[in-house]
């Protein structure tokens, strides 16, 4: 009887001291992710890509030896979920990093939380604000606004165009940009002559599109998410008026293309290189990257590759570079996220420093434009 | 302004308004039959432009469209058969409630089967970018599509319930539904018919306005709040008054476009709207006698 309760006490604290030890043989790693629902264009790509990448890193032995353990969260693009998602990954899961949410909105409501966690969040959303004023633990990977909204004007100088018509959807998205547009304008000598938004569910935008063509503007910046970007892009042609249509960055998804059909062709919009990856010269430091990216993506999950499911590939890869070289704490890794250099991935070349917490430079985009129905570098 | 714009801008709004008006028909079966607002209505028109995509890779357009209509009415019937029929005292109030109820299974049934993808038919005649030329304003050969098939459609009913028996057995039950039962009019069944048909219509009404407002398994609902809308403007159970209540809608955010800011398009709209119910509550062409008489 003796020897039982001595050897059970001796399991007992076998299990209390090396349990933890070899429970500590992963990492835990949270994503909030709007899988379903409205923003499911960007939430089922980024699940699939951390899915796809979480596999690769673990049968190669995982980080410094220690396999991710990935814990995606499907919040619907709702920021309440978003919300409770991250107090859960944060407070019971423990998680050493959160990457996402997709959407601004929900970034921007759980910025404080992950403040306050001291848990890194690299976000896959657009949004200015996320970084700007910088927030210690947040990080984001998707090219700003107003990189964008700049790159389309240079362009317009370019091609010589002053007087445009800006119209957007009313969602954050739209909002968020009609103002970046606004602000950006007159450094660029160009008038804004009409301004509009209209209801994102719109059915058709004749009324407005004949609206622009009455003002004599000489080319229409559209803002906004499906169906309206095909919708505007249709009813513009439909009632003949033929000044080119500037998108969003928020156009790079070939299935947009297709819903647009003939309409599409001409489109010119602000887009990362992973769309026009085949017609990049050898010498572009991120073609291997995206080669692979786009050929691992496409023969695992059937379906085009879109810009949206890179943004998490370079969330996971910076938090995994950092984490090679910063070791398992936080606070250290953190540190070495803010001072990464020269990290190619598929939104750019990032090069992070303590007032820039997205780390990319407006020459991460390139203007595409449609022909017969597939993206292409626009020809100077 | 010049005349040419002048007759763009109507012509966007009779596009908005024939759309509002061929959803807004199919409110207008049941409610003459039932007397009730079937808030499932929209999602009629949602399956029926889903379905005929589905079905599209498979044949081409017309067969398409033809049996997503029948797929639609008999999941009409079914609906009808299924969560109407056995209801042992079928209040206006309570019926309604089952409508809202159906709409929402239905929505989520869809986003289950189709995801949440934008989808559309192929135009019927050109493409995307084709348009004709009227009075110098240019619109889209599928415009011309909406406003044709509205318009077949119209007659179609009237003259089915002016000059067939399930008509005339129809347009009974909707007087005084005991009175039917007594003359030997299988009162019932007739309300099964009425959903078939409203479904029928709005499964049809999908097919046509995919090409130009695109598919997703929740386009139902600003579709049907734009078409109980114009149903109510023009007097709810009176197909030609959905047509112009819904061309008068439709002109009305065609202009307030022109004036105002575009953000307020749906404001200005609904505005209108509850001004003529103010001094016309019977709808514009529906006299206060017949609201009199009616339940709801």
């Amino acid at each position: 009887m003796r020897f039982l309760k001595a050897l059970l006490f001796a399991v007992m604290t076998f299990c209390l001291l090396v349990a933890p030890a070899m429970a500590a043989k992963t990492i835990k790693i949270g994503a909030i992710l709007s899988v379903t629902g409205p923003a499911s264009f960007l939430g089922a790509p980024e699940a699939n890509t951390l899915k796809m990448l979480t596999e690769e890193i673990n049968s190669k032995g995982g980080i410094n030896g220690r396999k991710i353990e990935l814990i995606i969260k499907d919040s619907g693009a709702n920021p309440g979920k978003a919300i409770s998602f991250a107090k859960q990954l944060i407070e019971e899961e423990r998680v050493f990093a959160i990457i996402g949410p997709s959407t601004s909105g929900e970034t921007l409501k759980i910025k404080s939380i992950c403040e306050k966690g001291k848990t890194i969040c690299i976000s896959c959303a657009a949004a200015e604000k996320i970084v700007n004023p910088v927030a210690k633990y947040v990080f984001k990977t998707p090219q700003k606004d107003s990189f964008a909204a700049r790159k389309i004007f240079m362009q317009m100088q370019k091609m010589g165009i002053k007087k445009i018509g800006v119209v957007v959807g009313n969602t954050g998205f739209g909002l968020a940009g009609k103002a970046q547009l606004e602000k950006i304008a007159p450094e660029y000598g160009i008038d804004i002559v009409i301004s509009e938004v209209y209801d994102k569910r719109a059915t058709d935008l004749t009324a407005l599109v004949t609206k622009l063509k009455a003002r004599g503007v000489q080319a229409v910046v559209n803002w906004s998410i499906v169906p309206a970007q095909a919708i505007i892009a249709k009813n513009m042609r439909q009632i003949g008026f033929n000044v080119p249509l500037f998108q969003s960055h928020g156009f790079g998804n070939i299935k947009y293309v297709k819903a647009a059909g003939a309409a599409a062709e001409g489109i010119i919009f602000p887009a990362g290189r992973l769309l026009v990856v085949d017609s990049l010269p050898d010498s572009d430091p991120q073609k291997p990257v995206l080669m692979k990216y786009k050929k691992d993506y496409e023969s695992r999950f059937h379906e085009e590759v879109s810009t949206f499911g890179g943004h998490a590939y370079d969330a996971l890869m910076i938090l995994v570079k950092a984490i090679k070289k910063a070791g398992f704490d936080k606070e250290k890794v953190r540190d070495a996220i803010e001072n990464l250099k020269g990290f190619v991935g598929i939104g750019g070349v990032f090069n992070f420093s303590p007032t820039d917490h997205n780390g990319l430079d407006i020459n991460s985009f390139v203007m595409l434009t449609v022909k017969n129905g597939k993206f292409t570098l626009l020809k100077q | 302004m010049n005349l040419d714009l002048l007759f763009q801008y109507i012509a966007a709004g009779l596009t908005y308004g024939f759309i509002y008006a061929i959803v807004a028909i199919g409110f207008n079966i049941i409610y003459n039959t039932t007397g009730i607002i079937n808030f499932a209505q929209g999602e009629f028109v949602m399956l029926g432009s889903m379905i005929a995509i589905s079905l599209h890779p498979f044949m081409p357009l017309f067969p398409a469209i033809v049996l997503a209509v029948v797929i639609t009415m008999l999941i009409g019937a079914i609906m009808e058969i299924a969560f109407f029929r056995w209801i042992e005292s079928p209040t206006i109030l309570r019926m309604i409630i089952i409508t809202i109820g159906l709409s929402i299974l239905i929505r989520e049934a869809a986003l289950a089967i189709w995801g949440e993808n934008v989808r559309a038919l192929p135009y019927f005649t050109g493409n995307e970018v084709t348009s004709v030329s009227i009075l110098g304003a240019r619109v889209s050969p599928q415009v011309l599509w909406v406003v044709g098939v509205c318009s077949v459609t119209v007659l179609a009913l009237q003259a089915f319930f002016k000059f067939t028996r399930y008509g005339w057995q129809m347009r009974a039950c909707a007087v005084n539904r005991d009175a039917a039962r007594l003359c030997g009019i299988k009162a019932k069944n007739m309300v099964t018919l009425s959903f078939m048909l409203s479904a029928g219509i709005g499964a049809l009404a999908g097919c046509v306005v995919s090409p130009i407002t695109y598919s997703q398994y929740n386009m139902g609902v600003p579709l049907a709040i734009k078409g109980f809308t114009v149903a109510i403007l023009g007097g709810l159970g009176n197909y030609l008054a959905a047509v112009a209540g819904g061309i008068v809608l439709g002109i009305i955010e065609s202009f307030s476009v022109w004036v105002l800011p575009s953000a307020y398009k749906d404001s200005i709209a609904i505005g209108i709207l509850l001004i003529i119910l103010f001094f016309r509550p019977g709808g514009l062409f529906g006299s206060k006698e017949e609201l009199a008489l009616k339940e709801f």
